[in-house]
């Protein structure tokens, strides 16, 4: 393990920015979101959950994908993917981490999704241990362990310092070309920071949710169930929950016309909308009582029951925190008897 | 706060009892004490009715599905609830002899978010004595008032059927518009930095549009792709103030300042400066007006009156 002065970031992100396109978690106008490291904005690490997952690195909520020249009757295909070249997302934490790897079950999967893909291959990941994780947080129920996350390269923020271990080929290429920032240290700190870290974890009010309570019972139950109405009633069928989601993956593909031909792309969308899969026929769910049962059997129940019992929520608390009518995945488990006693 | 939750329950089991209305709209407690829900109750639950310095939610919206239902339906409205409500009404959205209004006392709101972490909360006098998982705090409730509530607009109720209110409410109407004047004062280039900084946030989630008592149209042009506006995402810089300033027009002369879209949005825009905006600029060119005062057909939007103001003659950015 390596370490770095925390008040020697600035030198390490400039070193970063010398190879690759850093993102991390920047403060603008009060809100941390990921976004491309720039001289003079406010680089924040230590935000515990920013309020759009890192999903956008791989999954951008907008992204074009393929253009055509209308010339006459002829109609040129111009396919505009490219090779992505390498890119650093840094301070991921372990849920957003997990998140990866659900939407790689959807977008890696046959056939695979090219423009995911490119970039996930070329993303290298530099995970964040949490040390303080707050009352919505969730993921032990997942077992994730916050303090441990997966990816490239693992950093702790501890004390002074930054403490850095690579774990996979791509986080040594990245390792090797700052490591001169660095000092070799035994991260005994880093221990000890997870072993507190541990301690509170345990008293984490939703860290015992029985998350696969809904999953358990027979699925057309769970469907039928009156508790949906009651559940959903003071949903107001915004995108909210959907969008800072970590693995919700739904995308619309559109179409606008350009100068000469017409640009296809494709754009998040929210299964809480009420145009969401709108087809000829109508849209399938027309209320949103059941465009909301929707969103939580596809997450808690269908997406399990194709993806060899994967639950499509990490417990990252960001819909805990951001429904405008307090409504979330954790009352839905619970209502479904998901409360451990 | 305590004393007029119980008032509400007992004057709602009343109205149940006898009849007189068939379900309540009010809140319900969630998972901490400041999750709380919008819900309907009836008998059965009633006694699950909440009412903290954390029921921001407006609920005057709902009753444009419920007052389209069967029966009657009682609800609490804050003062400032009580103004969509009217507006509402003068829109023929909701329907006036389905509904039986509650005025309830409020102190102003406040916002979980400023809370910061947060387990267990209790309300004393003043303050909150919040229990987090790394220790205790008091924070004064002044501190962490919900941004619509920081600058009351009133403490009037606009309608009612019966008033719950125990005690004297504080008027923070003051300082009403001196956000705006702050961003008034502000060099084109300084206004443009804020806007472009706090708006490039918006991930168009639609919680402002759908929680606007101002917004009600069953199909919203951005929704609809035949409008060659629709659009599900911002593609660039200016479609992102696109979307909020043609809703920030759409509902000029009818948002009564209920500062919900500020209350609700994930990125902590300050969209109901937008509007406030317009309200000052409405107040000053056609005279004082607040949406909702009164059940109207008229606004300074849709009334012609000979001596209006020809706003583009003497205002140019704002200033006269």
């Amino acid at each position: 393990m390596i370490r770095i002065k925390k008040t020697a970031l600035p030198d390490l992100y400039r070193a970063i920015e010398k190879d690759y396109p850093l993102y991390l978690p920047v403060k603008k106008a009060n809100c941390v979101d990921f976004d491309r490291y720039e001289e003079g904005k406010e680089v924040s690490l230590e935000t515990l959950r920013t309020v759009k997952s890192p999903k956008d690195m791989f999954f951008p909520q907008s992204e074009d994908l393929v253009k055509f020249r209308v010339d006459g009757q002829n109609i040129e295909v111009i396919d505009i993917r490219t090779e992505a070249k390498p890119f650093v997302v840094m301070g991921v934490k372990a849920c957003d981490i997990r998140s990866f790897d659900v939407l790689d079950k959807v977008f890696l999967a046959d056939p695979i999704d090219t423009y995911y893909e490119t970039k996930r291959k070329a993303g290298v990941i530099v995970g964040m241990a949490c040390s303080r994780p707050d009352e919505a947080c969730f993921c032990t129920a997942y077992g994730i362990d916050p303090t441990l996350p997966a990816g490239d390269v693992t950093t702790y923020l501890c004390d002074e310092y930054l403490y850095w271990q690579a774990n996979t080929e791509k986080g040594k290429d990245l390792t090797s070309k700052v490591a001169y920032l660095f000092e070799e240290t035994d991260g005994k700190e880093t221990e000890k920071q997870r072993e507190e870290t541990a301690k509170v974890l345990k008293k984490v009010p939703f860290a015992s949710l029985d998350v696969n309570a809904l999953n358990r019972q027979e699925m057309l139950d769970t469907f039928r169930s009156e508790k949906w109405k009651e559940l959903s009633e003071a949903c107001l069928g915004c995108g909210s929950c959907t969008f800072v989601c970590p693995t919700c993956q739904c995308f619309d593909i559109r179409e606008f016309k350009t100068k000469d031909g017409v640009s296809r792309f494709r754009c998040w969308d929210s299964c809480m909308y009420k145009d969401f899969t709108k087809t000829a026929g109508g849209q399938p769910r027309p209320t949103q009582w059941q465009r909301f049962r929707q969103r939580f059997m596809h997450k808690l129940v269908y997406f399990a029951e194709n993806n060899d019992g994967m639950i499509s929520c990490v417990g990252c608390g960001r819909c805990v925190k951001k429904c405008p009518q307090h409504l979330n995945i954790v009352k839905v488990i619970k209502a479904f008897g998901g409360e451990k006693k | 706060m305590q004393k007029i939750r119980e008032a509400m329950v007992a004057f709602a089991r009343r109205k149940l009892e006898e009849k007189e209305v068939d379900r309540v709209i009010g809140w319900k407690k969630g998972e901490f004490f400041y999750d709380n829900s919008p819900a309907t109750f009836t008998l059965e639950n009633i006694a699950e009715l909440v009412y903290n310095s954390f029921c921001g939610a407006n609920l005057s919206k709902y009753l444009v599905d419920e007052s389209k239902k069967d029966g009657k339906v009682l609800v609490f409205l804050k003062p400032c609830d009580t103004y969509s409500f009217n507006q509402l009404v003068s829109e023929h959205r909701i329907d006036r002899e389905k509904v039986f209004v509650v005025a309830v006392q409020c102190n102003g709101m406040c916002d979980e978010k400023k809370l910061g972490e947060a387990t267990d909360v209790k309300e004393d006098g003043e303050n909150f004595l919040v229990g987090t998982l790394y220790g205790d705090k008091k924070i004064p409730k002044d501190d962490v008032l919900s941004i619509k509530c920081e600058t009351c607009k009133t403490k009037e109720f606009a309608a009612f059927d019966e008033k719950i209110v125990l005690g004297e409410m504080p008027d923070r109407s003051e300082k009403r518009f001196e956000a705006v004047e702050k961003l008034e004062r502000m060099s084109e280039a300084e206004r443009y930095e804020f806007w472009q900084n706090e708006l490039s946030k918006c991930i168009r989630c639609n919680a402002c549009r759908n929680v606007c008592p101002a917004c009600t149209c069953t199909n919203c042009v951005f929704d609809n792709p035949k409008s060659g506006i629709a659009a599900k995402s911002n593609a660039d810089s200016f479609e992102e103030k696109l979307f909020h300033i043609i809703r920030a027009y759409h509902v000029a002369g009818r948002c009564t300042d209920c500062g919900e879209c500020s209350r609700v949005c994930p990125e902590q825009i300050p969209l109901h400066l937008i509007n406030r905006k317009i309200i000052k600029d409405l107040n000053e060119n056609y005279g004082e007006y607040q949406a909702g005062a009164e059940v109207t057909a008229l606004n300074p939007i849709v009334d012609f009156r000979s001596d209006d103001v020809e706003a583009a003659t003497v205002v140019k950015g704002g200033k006269k």
